[in-house]
């Protein structure tokens, strides 16, 4: 029993010394608790009034954009950013504000009034568009981007000279340049957010900008951006009233933005870009034997579509520019350039944006037109050197006189007056009352069919319509600018004698609004007010290469995240599918071989292995009133749409010719008069229709060829 | 005392059901200038119902089924520590969590309860339900029961919850009867070891640093020093009244870390003030009185181990926490019984007060019965 009781006791008295140990320990908490809220209250209330939360925000690293085998088009790389936290600021006396501004502004070497401009809030009377600060006020401002390392690193080593500066590190924009590409007009650039895309931003409660982010403006960049941006970090640091970090506070992380993959292939790309560049320069010092100059060749554009698909496999236009000049934010000279028309307007993308007159190679779709309406293949019409309108006479610019021949034959040799003779025929047939505005028009309705005079709907912004002059569109025109030209009109006739200027202005004013035959037999042949973009030019021909589907191009193929995981995959679009008969598209196809054969693109493919790669070609030289002629070619295989356009640059087959060679020479691995196919820019020839595939360490490996898969 | 006063314990469930009422509108008024504190609010009055739907369900087992599951629960919170090492997620340093169908668990949590029944057990069975002297394999028994979950969760590191285990287990021997020379040699041995842990470059120094910061904020300025400096102005920012709910000026700018959980006392030093805080205190004091008498009242040694070793780990982790926002103590992620946001924390802490309550229920109904078996021992 002693045993049994004494034991029991003995843990009966240790639970009571637990009890007075535990009631000690709370009484110590009690009485610091009355220490550290009422002896040391005041202290601690001043101390928390003089810190206060600085956000930091850490900006995603947006998603890379890489061709169709996976080749980065578009990279990242660090960058320093100076920052000036304006809470911070205003705590400064005034003078020393101005010293520590000035002192940024030279360590950064920017102009004072640029970092000035930097810090004032977008929307007050004194804010400078496009500079001003338009993010929240807890954030500090960015001041400069891309600053230089040892820039960063002195001014993070000399936190007492620049107190209320902030130094980050984020990303920017980086182009690998794959096989020499630049594409800059493809891509596009970005630029810093705006007051009103952040004020949208806040109402849709999207947090994916801020202040400081930069979106896309331009090209893919824009088209794409919300998968590319990512969602921005923040960080909440509290600091002392000087401005020091005392510690860090809540976190979110960034997440990166979305790989896009593109149907772009780099190597075809770099060698569609460097053959625009050659062929302008080319250009640049061949004499124009009609205006007795040298070609200004001022612009051009090469479009390369998948046939069958519509997806852009390179797409170039010149005048280019650098696309790294908007890194880090770009300056007003280097702005004024991209804009100015004596530079040639560089940012203005040729292929989407540049609208020129057809000339020769709008025929393949007027014949279309014209068979569907009344002509049979077997129709034969004269080829003759002029054809007669009213009291004008239009010549045969580019071939001589045939006789009579049948559509194929007009098309290999590219006669004028024979389809002048077919657009007067319908205008005197269906619409010789020059004011009647609903006149049928088979040839008007052909191009229509065929998308011209609307946009295309590719993935990029900021495309051009293109334009039809037809009936509408004169009288619309016409009573746009009848005020204009009939008050020039009713002035008297100037004193030095009647000039074209009055005289243009009284005809217009009298009856600028008709649409007479001589604006059918234009139209007829791709001249006049009629407008295309070379990528309007390049879809139709991919409609009679692949039996009349019209696609909306596509740029973009797939959205893979971060993980590798596609998000998304994007398809062509099919636009139309256009009621033409096979048995017309057939004969049209055979007369586009026959070019290449035999018409006027066959002395720029002597040797070429037709039998094996059947291009389908149509040269074009649209005459432009005070400007010297548009060389175009359109050409296509089962597989691949060329097209190829220079502005004040000669004949079709004469400039842009050889370039057109070498890029399908470049697309089948043509050597010589052999084909290698294994040397083709694209492996297996065909574009593929698989994604590159990502791998867990961050690189990417070209796509898997579906095709030398079932060879194994 | 009427029977059914006596058979539910007021004082103890008044005391839990006011820190939890305190402890909510704590959690949701920390949170509240993050934007999401509706979801806080509304997954800890869901953790608070899980909570009481556990305390019910033990408090009113029979008491054997407790003895029978206890090894099961040992066992279960053992494999969870291990898993954990092995699959759970990385939160602030320390791999603790594990997240199962979106809630986030704690296996650490659990296992202080574990370790509680189990030794408290292993002495029942030893001594057969009666009180004597411990012999050597007691003492070893128990100290392996207690050091395989303090050695996982040492591994984590989760060295609060450590402490917290450490200080329990002092208590469990204490109370089990381990001979006063013994306790102590074990807590010289434990400080040697301590000692030795540190001089041997065991732990890392930024590790020491961030232990020692609570009384030189210097030695880890951006961390736990920050942490404590923070947890301070945040309180003393309070005064005698507090600023009143949701109105810290330091809760709202989101000044401290942590403030839902582990630094939730914060919020009631900022907004309460002496008053508010000194009741969290003064309930937190009720309840562990309540758990020690119950201790005292218990006469079964399985019984009152439990209740004691339960008292011990309560009383111990509440003054670490609070200890830590006060600055006293080292800044140890142990959160708040009863107050601090989170499931694991709560679930356990119901569970022990479930298991009071079904020690108190067992001790007053066995009352007559052990009058009986003693009144037959001396005529036999």
């Amino acid at each position: 029993m002693a045993t049994d009781v004494a034991p029991e006791r003995r843990t009966r008295l240790r639970l009571i010394v637990i009890q007075a140990l535990v009631f000690s320990l709370f009484a110590t908490l009690l009485g610091r608790l009355y220490y550290v809220q009422v002896m040391g209250g005041e202290e601690y209330q001043a101390r928390a009034v003089s810190q206060s939360l600085r956000e930091v925000v850490v900006q995603p690293e947006r998603g890379l954009i890489v061709d169709a085998m996976g080749r980065p088009l578009v990279a990242n790389r660090t960058a320093w950013v100076v920052s000036i936290d304006r809470a911070m600021l205003a705590k400064l006396e005034a003078s020393d504000r101005d010293v520590l501004l000035k002192r940024v502004a030279r360590a950064v070497d920017e102009p004072l009034r640029r970092i000035r401009a930097a810090l004032v809030d977008c929307g007050v009377a004194e804010a400078t568009p496009g500079r001003c600060w338009s993010g929240t006020p807890f954030q500090p401002v960015p001041v400069a981007s891309d600053v230089r390392q040892p820039t960063a690193l002195r001014i993070l080593e000399q936190p007492e000279d620049y107190p209320a500066v902030v130094v980050d590190r984020s990303t920017v924009r980086s182009f690998p340049s794959p096989y020499g590409v630049s594409a800059a007009h493809l891509l596009g650039y970005l630029s810093p957010v705006t007051a009103d895309e952040l004020d949208v931003a806040q109402e849709e409660d999207d947090r994916s900008i801020n202040g400081a982010s930069v979106v896309g403006r331009a090209g893919i960049e824009k088209e794409y951006d919300e998968w590319l941006r990512g969602q921005p970090g923040y960080r909440q640091v509290a600091v002392d009233s000087m401005g020091r970090v005392l510690g860090d506070g809540a976190e979110v992380v960034s997440q990166p933005g979305s790989t896009l993959v593109t149907s772009i292939d780099a190597r075809v790309q770099g060698l569609v870009e460097k053959q625009l560049a050659q062929t302008i320069r080319t250009a640049r010092g061949t004499l124009d034997e009609v205006t007795g100059r040298n070609y200004a060749a001022d612009s051009g554009a090469v479009v390369v579509m998948e046939a069958q698909t519509g997806r852009i496999v390179a797409m170039a236009s010149q005048p280019t520019y650098d696309p790294d000049v908007w890194v880090g934010g770009i300056n007003e000279k280097q702005l004024d350039y991209l804009y100015s028309e004596k530079a040639g307007t560089p940012l203005l993308s040729r292929a989407t944006q540049g609208q020129f007159a057809p000339g020769s190679t709008w025929k393949p779709f007027m014949t279309a037109g014209a068979l569907t309406h009344g002509y049979r293949t077997d129709t034969k019409l004269a080829c003759s050197s002029g054809f007669q309108v009213g009291n004008r006479t239009f010549k045969n610019y580019e071939s001589g006189a045939y006789g009579y021949i049948d559509f194929a034959k007009a098309l290999e040799v590219s006669c004028n007056t024979f389809f002048y003779r077919v657009g007067y025929d319908y205008w005197r047939r269906l619409g010789s009352d020059v004011a009647d505005v609903n006149a049928k028009d088979p040839l008007v309705a052909e191009a229509k069919r065929f998308g011209f005079g609307k946009e295309t709907g590719v993935d990029l912004p900021g495309e051009a319509s293109g334009r039809i002059a037809d009936r509408r569109w004169k009288r619309a025109y016409f009573e746009a600018q009848q005020d204009y030209y009939c008050k020039e009109a009713a002035k008297p006739t100037p004193a030095g004698g009647e000039t074209f200027a009055h005289l243009f202005a009284v005809e217009f004013c009298a009856e600028g609004y008709a649409y007479r035959a001589g604006d059918a037999v234009n139209f007829a042949i791709g001249q006049g007010d009629t407008v295309v973009t070379p990528l309007q030019l390049a879809r139709a021909y991919g409609a009679l290469a692949n039996g009349g589907t019209l696609y909306e191009p596509r740029i973009g193929k797939a959205v893979v995240d971060p993980n590798g995981e596609v998000l998304t995959t994007i398809e062509p679009e099919v636009q139309a599918r256009i009621k033409v008969s096979r048995k017309i598209l057939r004969y049209i196809d055979g007369a586009l071989q026959g070019v290449t054969r035999q018409g006027t693109m066959a002395w720029r493919m002597t040797g070429f292995p037709l039998d094996e790669v059947t291009v389908r070609s149509k040269t074009g030289s649209a005459e432009v009133y005070g400007k010297q002629s548009t060389s175009w070619v359109a050409s296509y295989s089962k597989d691949y749409v060329v097209v190829m356009m220079v502005s004040q640059g000669g004949t079709g087959s004469g400039t842009s010719g050889p370039a057109i060679r070498k890029i399908w020479e470049g697309l089948y691995g043509v050597r010589g008069d052999q084909i290698a196919r294994d040397q083709a820019l694209i492996a297996g020839v065909v574009a593929p229709d698989r994604l590159p595939s990502f791998q867990p360490d961050g690189s990417i490996l070209p796509p898997v060829d579906r095709r030398t898969e079932e060879d194994r | 005392m009427s029977p059914r006063s006596s058979r539910i314990d007021g004082w103890l469930l008044g005391s839990v059901g006011a820190l939890t009422l305190l402890g909510t509108v704590l959690v949701w008024s920390a949170t509240a200038h993050t934007g999401n504190s509706a979801d806080y609010l509304s997954r800890q009055l869901v953790n608070v119902g899980i909570g009481v739907v556990l305390l019910v369900s033990v408090a009113v087992i029979e008491h054997r089924w407790v003895r029978l599951l206890a090894p099961f629960a040992y066992l279960a919170s053992v494999v969870g520590l291990v898993a954990v090492l092995l699959v759970g997620s990385t939160i602030n340093g320390s791999r603790s969590w594990f997240v199962i169908a979106g809630l986030s668990v704690q296996p650490a949590e659990f296992a202080k309860l574990a370790v509680v029944v189990a030794s408290a057990l292993w002495i029942a069975e030893r001594s057969a339900g009666r009180w004597r002297p411990l012999g050597w394999i007691d003492l070893a028994g128990l100290l392996v029961i207690a050091g395989v979950p303090g050695l996982l969760i040492l591994l984590q590191p989760d060295l609060g919850t450590v402490l917290v285990l450490v200080a329990t287990v002092f208590g469990v021997l204490a109370v089990a009867g381990v001979k006063r020379l013994w306790l102590i040699g074990l807590a010289a041995a434990g400080m040697l070891a301590a000692a030795a842990a540190v001089m041997l470059g065991v732990l890392r120094d930024y590790q020491i640093d961030r232990f020692l910061a609570f009384t030189d904020p210097g030695l880890d300025p951006r961390g736990a020093g920050y942490n404590t400096e923070q947890a301070r102005i945040a309180i003393g920012n309070g005064g005698l009244f507090g600023q009143g709910l949701f109105d810290g000026s330091q809760t709202r700018s989101g000044f401290v870390p942590e403030q839902q959980t582990d630094f939730v006392f914060t919020v009631a030093g900022e907004e309460l003030g002496l008053l508010g805080a000194g009741l969290i205190i003064v309930l937190l004091a009720l309840l562990i009185w309540r758990a020690l008498m119950i201790a005292i009242e218990s006469d079964d040694p399985f019984g009152r181990i439990a209740a004691a070793g339960i008292a011990c780990w309560f009383g111990f982790q509440a003054f670490q926490n609070i200890g830590m926002c006060l600055g006293i103590m080292p800044v140890t992620g142990v959160p708040l019984p009863f107050v601090s946001y989170g499931g694991s924390s709560l679930f356990a802490c119901f569970l022990a007060v479930g298991l009071l309550l079904n020690i108190r229920l067992r001790h007053k109904t066995a009352d007559s019965s052990l009058r009986e078996v003693r009144s037959r021992v001396p005529a036999a």
